[in-house]
């Protein structure tokens, strides 16, 4: 299984290549659109601030590869940030989405502190093949987060003080988390073991 | 519920972990990518790497390092020491740190913090701050690894650093650190009450109740060297003790 990373130059892909590279994964780093638009399993790492990645991501033509890649049957995945493009925009930077998900990325009510920092736990709330790693507790980095994801596509959910949000979601071939499973011990490798699976089979 | 943290801290020098007393005297306590290795097994929830004495060491000898480290552990990386520009605050991250921890160089010129924190976010910008009590009362922050004072008082500087975009701060006491007698748990108070980012108690771990006490003083996170290094004891001891008294842990 190739995971063809998308480049759009915010940096730190390298702990998060490193966990696919743990849980098996041939890694791809591409800015080609080309190459993203061919491959067979796309993943958005998820640095950086919403509009500043979506701008990135669009300069390049990533946006329309992503789709593209969608269109030809590959199956996509976003972490953080990148799990955040997937849905319709973003209030960090006010910036539109890539759409594929009904939802936005909003400022996390409900947190007594933010940045939202540190291990909390993801809930499984639907039977899927992504969920087999939950219950367990995975660390997160964000102050942004969605809030109103389509009951649809919540895959997982983690609370705060008063609340909660989406923190996987998944419909179809797209898939994203909110919590870097690079950096979430075990349960982060089990998760990413999980999802290899999840884009290794045929559309 | 989010946990709280407990995040051994590797002051790192010549490419060694050293640590000291109240900042000095520092003694030789092994090789940095080991003992990040050891701790993330051991269930520490980040770990956080200071540069110390940087100044004539090949920049690039530390990224290599960092980069060994980011790559094995799968918990969060906090880097910081020396950071001066927003330049090299991108290649720490690049070199895979999570987070980047600022400290004399934002004293020295605060729209650092805003700079790095506009192009990468207020979640991967740490603002350390070394306080040290003083006579007439109140904490002063301290620069060049403790060595000179500033006019800032630590915690009005704590808050402005919040404003400027810092997502967390990373509170020492110069008083307590090395000393192993227990964190000043008047300053991770009265901090916590005064800023709404997390914050990370450091300085003065010496029992695993002490970690719990800078919990449950409302620190989101407590930091601790010595008695991890020392094998006195061990990243799990400190969970348990945090646990016993109903402190939410991973």
């Amino acid at each position: 299984m190739i995971a063809t990373f998308a480049d759009y130059g915010a940096g730190n892909l390298r702990s998060l290549r490193a966990a696919f590279e743990r849980a098996g994964a041939d890694v791809a780093v591409t800015d080609r659109p080309e190459d993203i638009a061919a491959a067979g399993f796309v993943v958005i790492p998820g640095v950086g601030q919403a509009a500043a990645a979506m701008e990135a991501l669009r300069e390049r033509g990533l946006d329309d590869a992503i789709m593209g890649a969608l269109r030809g049957g590959a199956h996509l995945f976003g972490v953080c940030v990148g799990m955040q493009l997937l849905f319709s925009r973003s209030e960090e930077g006010e910036t539109a989405g890539l759409g594929l998900l009904p939802g936005s990325a909003t400022r996390l009510e409900g947190a007594r502190r933010l940045p939202h920092m540190g291990w909390n736990d993801v809930e499984p709330a639907a039977e899927h093949p992504l969920t087999a790693a939950f219950p367990a507790t995975c660390y997160f980095a964000h102050s942004y987060a969605v809030q109103d994801a389509g009951e649809r596509c919540v895959l997982a959910s983690t609370s705060v003080e008063r609340g909660g949000f989406a923190s996987l979601v998944s419909d179809g071939r797209v898939a994203g988390a909110q919590f870097h499973p690079e950096r979430s011990g075990a349960a982060g490798a089990t998760f990413l073991r999980a999802v290899l699976q999840w884009a290794g089979h045929a559309a | 519920m989010l946990r709280k943290r407990i995040i051994p801290c590797l002051d790192v020098s010549g490419g060694r972990v050293v640590k000291g007393v109240n900042f000095v005297n520092l003694r030789d306590c092994g090789e940095p990518v080991e003992a990040a290795l050891r701790y993330a097994e051991q269930g520490a929830d980040e770990i956080v790497w200071l540069n110390i004495t940087a100044s004539g060491e090949d920049p690039s000898v530390l990224l290599h390092a960092v980069e060994r480290a980011a790559e094995q552990i799968d918990v969060p990386l906090t880097v910081g020491g020396g950071v001066g520009r927003v330049g090299r605050v991108r290649e720490l991250l690049l070199a895979g740190a999570d987070k980047v921890s600022l400290n004399t160089a934002a004293l020295a010129r605060p729209g650092l913090i805003g700079e790095a924190a506009d192009r990468f976010g207020s979640q991967c910008i740490v603002c350390a701050i070394d306080a040290r009590r003083q006579p007439e009362g109140g904490w002063r922050a301290y620069v060049d690894g403790g060595r000179r004072i500033t006019d800032w008082d630590a915690i009005a500087w704590a808050a402005h650093a919040v404003e400027l975009g810092a997502g967390e701060i990373l509170m020492t006491s110069m008083d307590s650190d090395g000393v192993q007698d227990g964190y000043d748990l008047e300053l991770v108070r009265t901090l916590c009450d005064t800023v709404d980012v997390p914050v990370v108690a450091s300085g003065g771990a010496g029992r695993p109740e002490h970690l719990a006490d800078a919990l449950e003083a409302g620190a989101e996170a407590a930091l601790a060297a010595s008695i991890f290094h020392d094998g006195t004891h061990t990243v799990e001891e400190a969970k348990a003790a945090c646990r016993a008294r109903g402190l939410p842990m991973r």
